[in-house]
């Protein structure tokens, strides 16, 4: 209860802003309901004017419709503004949630995406958003117009007549039970409609998904036995669940009959008592009460509709509140310097670092790389080699000892200038939504097209993109995904040939790619690199052996250390590793 | 839409009675208006005395909405199983078409398109038709039903309902269905919106390595800021249909109430002829709302139908031929075979000729989109040559039936997929009646003995997808239950790349010493796996730019002697 009070006061946050539209909103909604309720009783006096063969009274009549007629054209564009306001409103506190959630996203510590699953971040920002925005919406336009017309209606009824206001009162409830009550017993035959669907889904995911295999295996026969088994199954639960279901209108609607009757019956019998009596209730009077009767039960429902609305709406603010509060990346030093033109030293001194306290994974890592030397790193999975390149670009910061780049702490550099001056190419690469020539050029978005051609033919990305559709101004999409993953590594290499920076960060950086492209890529690599400290992850070790250093990790420690001639001289786990490359071949 | 509605077919009659007990509620809702003016003229005004006619009329009105009660709930049964039977028979149809595609009308179509369509448009189909037979002809007759009534009251005064209902319907009509189409343009920028949300968390290390947080949000903000406005600029459109109907319903009661005056003055009308006047109009705005709604559901369903149609129109390209395959006799002969996939630039496959004798294994390499998986999904006839021919024994395959080309061609494709299911189940994919002792073989030379041990026997569940094992796992299972077919042809399409090269290694030589007869296809892009082959087959983007054995070709072709000196160094090729 409490976390929702305090969600409310957020949203409220939110709409405060809004304020003065919202009064506007509100003061609109009186104004609706007291004329809508008023228009019926103009109606009924006019009504009862009309009493027979010359006994109608057209001054009367005229009188009270043409006043009528204003308040309807009243009403009428009071609706309109109402529903202008507070379309406007929700749609803005949405843009500005939206907003506010997707600056987070690009402050996060890159350790919250790492650790949040992608669909779930994804759905708070799109599908939350949307429900926050439908139960406040909803709740704009029904609770507030609702709860007026509930209290206005049964003010005017009981000034009209109280005994018969009183019946409406005591049986409407009824029709509510009744819908709750339906309610409330399909449950279970929805919930085996769901649990039906989702294994129909399934199969069909299955089978229809792989749909190639089912073909060459032959298996057609039994896919579509099982199918039509489940199919049968759901048949009968649809049937129960949908049929069930639609009792409520036609129940409700006897109810509301039931009580129309009632309320004709006692009308018609406190007419008859009161004819000629100085306050007789009249015959426009009981058409008034009958329409009233219509519209009463109307907002009830729709109430009980909003609360569930405005329920949801506040779980699923409470998720996206979660997203927008979450701590920020530590901001950059204040004393943070700008790192320019480095000559690439890089060193580690004691550096310890794991991603969760109980689990430690780096311990007292040392290290000292020189400018422009070109460091391996290789191990088997999981050994930390990635981590490593998290903390270079610090993506992650140390939880012990320090790195530095030209003997500056690295957490004392902007992180922007510290990032800018490291080209990197991963291995599960992404690309930007745009054209080719825009992600190629997102190092260096002042790059002429020369250039932007030129890096692509060195990394052999030029032959593809020329064959695609639009060459350069292909429009990508998804991060690439209609690019095959050794093709988005050639563009992101393309990125980094043409950026230049002054150190290099190349984790697996050409694992889709064919070994006799590679090799072509490798060579422009290596004169790339000529000058520029680089740093090398690669599973293939035939691809590394030119290395200045190679690091050997093994649980979070660097267990070797050397060029490729040493560490083999050494008879330790790299000759192990790159042994068991080779000793299989017959 | 024909063809669909041939699956109304054994439901006509809940098709029938369904809107016509509907039809039946209707009517007894429009005489409580005339109850209603009857209470009124004959109970109230003239005395009424006793007031039997008072509770009389009223429990009329409750018997009314208890019949009408009973209609309903008949209608909605017959509604419901109509829509819920209709909708199942033209899903299993669907399923069972979609099991004759080949694999063309699948790559065309989309394996997530023929699943959205038995499933969100077979929901929105059955939605539609449930809707329909409830309401389509309900609110139609409610609204002219009315409007009749009126008129059997006072003619002139029913002239009024003449104009109004025109007028609504174009105010009800116009609105919802002009705004659909905006609706859709919506969806369209939320798209937007959704797929730069997704880039910011997949592209994250890009995006901060190349410090774009800034250019994301600005990008981010004119998206959400295009959504925005074409949510108010809808919101502005459908804001107009309450206040418009209410104008329009509330002067036309205005109107009818002053001509019902001027006639009751003259003596041709009734008070309570007014009143009932005055509660048909009231009764017409309710029905258009939802007719109006219905329309939208209906448009949704329709064309979700039209979509399921064009899967039943499409019809399989490929035609089987009548001989039985029993096996290769002699062997499979390419012959100046070239493919084009449908919808392509180019050629895939360009005058590929070679002869793959039997028993023989043939080795394919080549680099990332070569042509190796095209050239031998031809051989099962997956697809089908664009030029050239393939023969096996001197006979074109397409003369031999479906299902003895599948039985006897065991192909394991690249992606490893198994289904949920125990692992015995997923190995008698291969061959239905196989033996335990069978199927234990077939994983034992796949090498697969081990994950049947670690997962505790033949009985142990797999996932969908195979998510329970690892890579190397899957493969070595779907190895093996292409083996349990027993095939004369075994296609492994680089089907060993998450095998370490010891394991890859006795693979090889497991399948050749249990398999004499067979002749084996593998495609790989590692020459390890390709060395001992009978032949190598070197492709080069859809060419092949050499045939031969291992040796031969280091000697002669410089792109193989390159694949392999890349694969194993240069020092270390020559002593392997």
């Amino acid at each position: 209860m409490r976390k929702s009070n305090s969600t409310l006061s957020k949203i409220l946050k939110y709409i405060g802003k809004y304020k003065f539209l919202m009064l506007l909103s509100a003061l609109l909604a009186l104004v609706i309901v007291a004329l809508t309720l008023y228009v019926p009783i103009l109606i009924g006096n006019s009504i009862d004017l009309i009493i027979g063969r010359g006994e109608v009274d057209f001054g009367g009549i005229i009188k009270n419709l043409t006043a009528a007629g204003i308040m309807i054209l009243i009403t009428a564009v009071s609706q309109w503004a109402m529903t202008y306001l507070n379309n406007k409103v929700t749609y803005q506190v949405v843009r500005d949630m939206r907003n506010d959630a997707f600056e987070k996203l690009e402050r996060l510590p890159i350790s919250y995406i790492d650790s949040h699953a992608k669909g779930d971040v994804v759905s708070r920002i799109i599908s939350d958003v949307d429900h926050f925005a439908d139960g406040l919406l909803l709740g704009f336009t029904h609770l507030f117009t609702g709860i007026l017309t509930i209290v206005g209606t049964l003010v005017f009824m009981v000034t009209i007549s109280w005994k018969i206001a009183l019946v409406v009162v005591v049986l409407t409830p009824l029709s509510l039970f009744i819908a709750k009550f339906i309610g409330t017993r399909t449950h279970d035959m929805f919930t085996l409609r769901s649990k039906t669907t989702g294994e129909q889904t399934a199969h069909i995911d299955e089978t229809v998904g792989n749909q190639k295999v089912v073909l060459a295996f032959s298996r057609e026969d039994e896919s579509i036995e099982a199918f039509e088994e489940i199919n049968a199954r759901l048949e009968k639960a649809s049937l129960k669940a949908i049929f069930f279901s639609s009792l409520v209108n036609p129940t409700t609607r006897f109810v509301n009959n039931v009580v129309y009757a009632a309320v004709a019956l006692t009308g018609a019998f406190t007419a008859i008592a009161t004819a000629g009596s100085s306050v007789p209730f009249t015959v426009g009077q009981l058409s008034c009460l009958l329409s009233y009767t219509n519209q009463y039960t109307k907002p009830f429902n729709e109430i009980s509709g909003v609360v569930t609305e405005f329920q949801n709406a506040l779980a699923s603010a409470a998720r996206i509140f979660e997203l927008i509060e979450e701590e920020d990346e530590i901001p950059d030093a204040p004393d943070a310097s700008v790192l320019t033109n480095p000559n690439g030293e890089v060193s580690m001194k004691d550096v310890s670092f794991s991603y969760t306290p109980e689990k430690k994974l780096i311990e007292n890592l040392n290290l000292s790389v020189k400018s422009g030397s070109r460091i391996a790193i290789v191990g088997p999975t999981g050994c930390g080699k990635t981590t490593l390149i998290n903390l270079l670009m610090r993506f992650y910061d140390v939880c012990g000892g320090e790195i530095s780049v030209d003997g500056t702490d690295i957490r004392k550099i902007t992180r922007s200038s510290l990032r800018k001056n490291y080209g990197m190419v991963l291995q599960e690469t992404w690309l930007a939504s745009g054209t080719v020539r825009e992600n190629i050029a997102m190092g260096r978005p002042d790059a002429t097209d020369e250039e932007i051609i030129s890096a692509a033919k060195a990394s052999h990305a030029h032959g593809f993109i020329k064959r695609m559709k639009n060459g350069y101004d292909t429009v990508i999409t998804g991060g690439g995904e209609s690019l095959s993953q050794g093709q988005r590594q050639l563009i992101s290499i393309a990125r980094i040939m043409l950026a230049l920076p002054p150190m290099l960060i190349l984790d697996e950086a050409t694992s889709s790619i064919d070994t006799r492209t590679e090799i072509k890529i490798q060579e422009a690599f290596s004169k790339m690199m000529v000058g520029r400290t680089s740093f090398i992850v690669a599973h293939r070790l035939s691809t590394i052996k030119n290395a200045d250093v190679i690091l050997v990790m093994k649980d979070g420690n660097i267990i070797e250390q050397g060029s490729h001639t040493e560490l083999l001289s050494i008879n330790g786990f790299y000759k192990e590793l790159y042994e068991s490359q080779f000793k299989t071949v017959k | 839409m024909k063809k669909l509605a041939g699956f109304f077919k054994g439901f006509i009659k809940e098709s029938v009675l369904g809107p016509l007990f509907k039809l039946l509620e209707a009517s007894l809702e429009l005489i409580v208006p005339l109850i209603i003016a009857d209470l009124i003229d004959n109970g109230i005004k003239s005395g009424g005395g006793d007031g039997t006619y008072i509770i009389r009329s009223s429990l009329i009105l409750v018997a009314l909405g208890a019949i009408g009660l009973g209609f309903s709930v008949t209608a909605q049964y017959f509604a419901a199983r109509a829509a819920c039977g209709v909708t199942t028979g033209m899903k299993n149809a669907l399923y069972r078409h979609i099991q004759t595609l080949s694999y063309s009308e699948i790559d065309a179509i989309g394996p997530s398109t023929l699943i959205s369509r038995l499933t969100s448009d077979s929901n929105q189909v059955q939605n539609g038709i449930n809707l329909t037979l409830r309401l389509l002809l309900r609110s139609p007759f409610v609204v002219f039903g009315a409007m009749i009534m009126a008129f059997t009251i006072d003619k002139r005064a029913a002239l009024t309902f003449v104009v109004v209902i025109p007028l609504l319907s174009v105010v009800v009509f116009g609105i919802m269905l002009g705004s659909m189409p905006l609706y859709k343009a919506t969806q369209t920028r939320l798209d937007g919106v959704l797929s730069r949300t997704r880039d910011a968390l997949s592209g994250a290390r890009v995006i901060r390595a190349f410090c774009k947080e800034n250019d994301e949000i600005q990008n981010f903000k004119e998206a959400n800021d295009s959504l925005t406005a074409m949510q108010k600029l809808v919101g502005k459109i459908s804001a107009l249909m309450n206040p418009l109907t209410y104008i329009l319903i509330n002067f036309a009661i205005i109107f009818l109430i002053y001509i019902g005056a001027l006639r009751v003055d003259i003596g041709d009308l009734s008070q309570g002829e007014v009143v009932a006047l005055y509660n048909y109009m009231c009764q017409i705005l309710v029905e258009l709302v939802k007719l109006a709604n219905l329309i939208i559901s209906i448009t949704k369903a329709l064309a979700s139908a039209a979509r399921i149609r064009n899967v039943f129109d499409t019809e399989s390209s490929m035609k089987y031929g009548t001989s039985v395959f029993t096996g290769v006799g002699s062997g499979i002969v390419f012959n100046n075979v070239s493919l084009r996939y449908n919808g392509a630039g180019d050629n895939s496959l360009a005058s590929v000729s070679f002869t793959a004798e039997r028993g023989s294994t043939i080795g394919i390499i080549g680099g990332t989109g070569s042509g190796k998986s095209s050239l031998v999904n031809l051989i099962p006839r997956f697809y089908d040559a664009t030029d050239g021919s393939i023969t096996i024994d001197g006979r074109p395959i397409s003369d031999y039936t479906k299902d003895s080309l599948r039985e006897k061609i065991g192909i394991v494709p690249q992606k490893a997929v198994l289904f949920s299911g125990s692992i015995r189940d997923n190995m008698r994919w291969g061959n239905k009646d196989a033996t335990d002792s069978d199927i234990l073989n077939a994983i034992e030379i796949a090498q697969g003995a081990s994950i049947v041990e670690d997962k505790g026997g033949l009985d142990a569940y797999i996932e969908q997808g195979g998510r329970n094992l690892s890579g190397g796992q899957r493969q070595r299972l779907t190895i093996a239950r292409a083996l349990v077919k027993k095939p004369d042809i075994l296609i492994l399409d680089d089907s060993a790349s998450a095998l370490d090269y010891a394991t890859d290694a006795n693979l090889r030589s497991a399948i050749s010493r249990s398999t004499d007869d067979m002749t084996v296809f593998i495609v790989s892009q590692r020459t390890s796996s390709v060395m001992s082959a009978d032949k190598i087959i070197v492709l080069d983007d859809g060419e092949v730019i050499a045939i031969g054995a291992h040796e031969e070709l280091l000697e002669s072709c410089s792109v193989y002697k390159e694949i392999y000196e890349t694969q194993f160094g240069k020092e270390d090729g020559a002593n392997a």
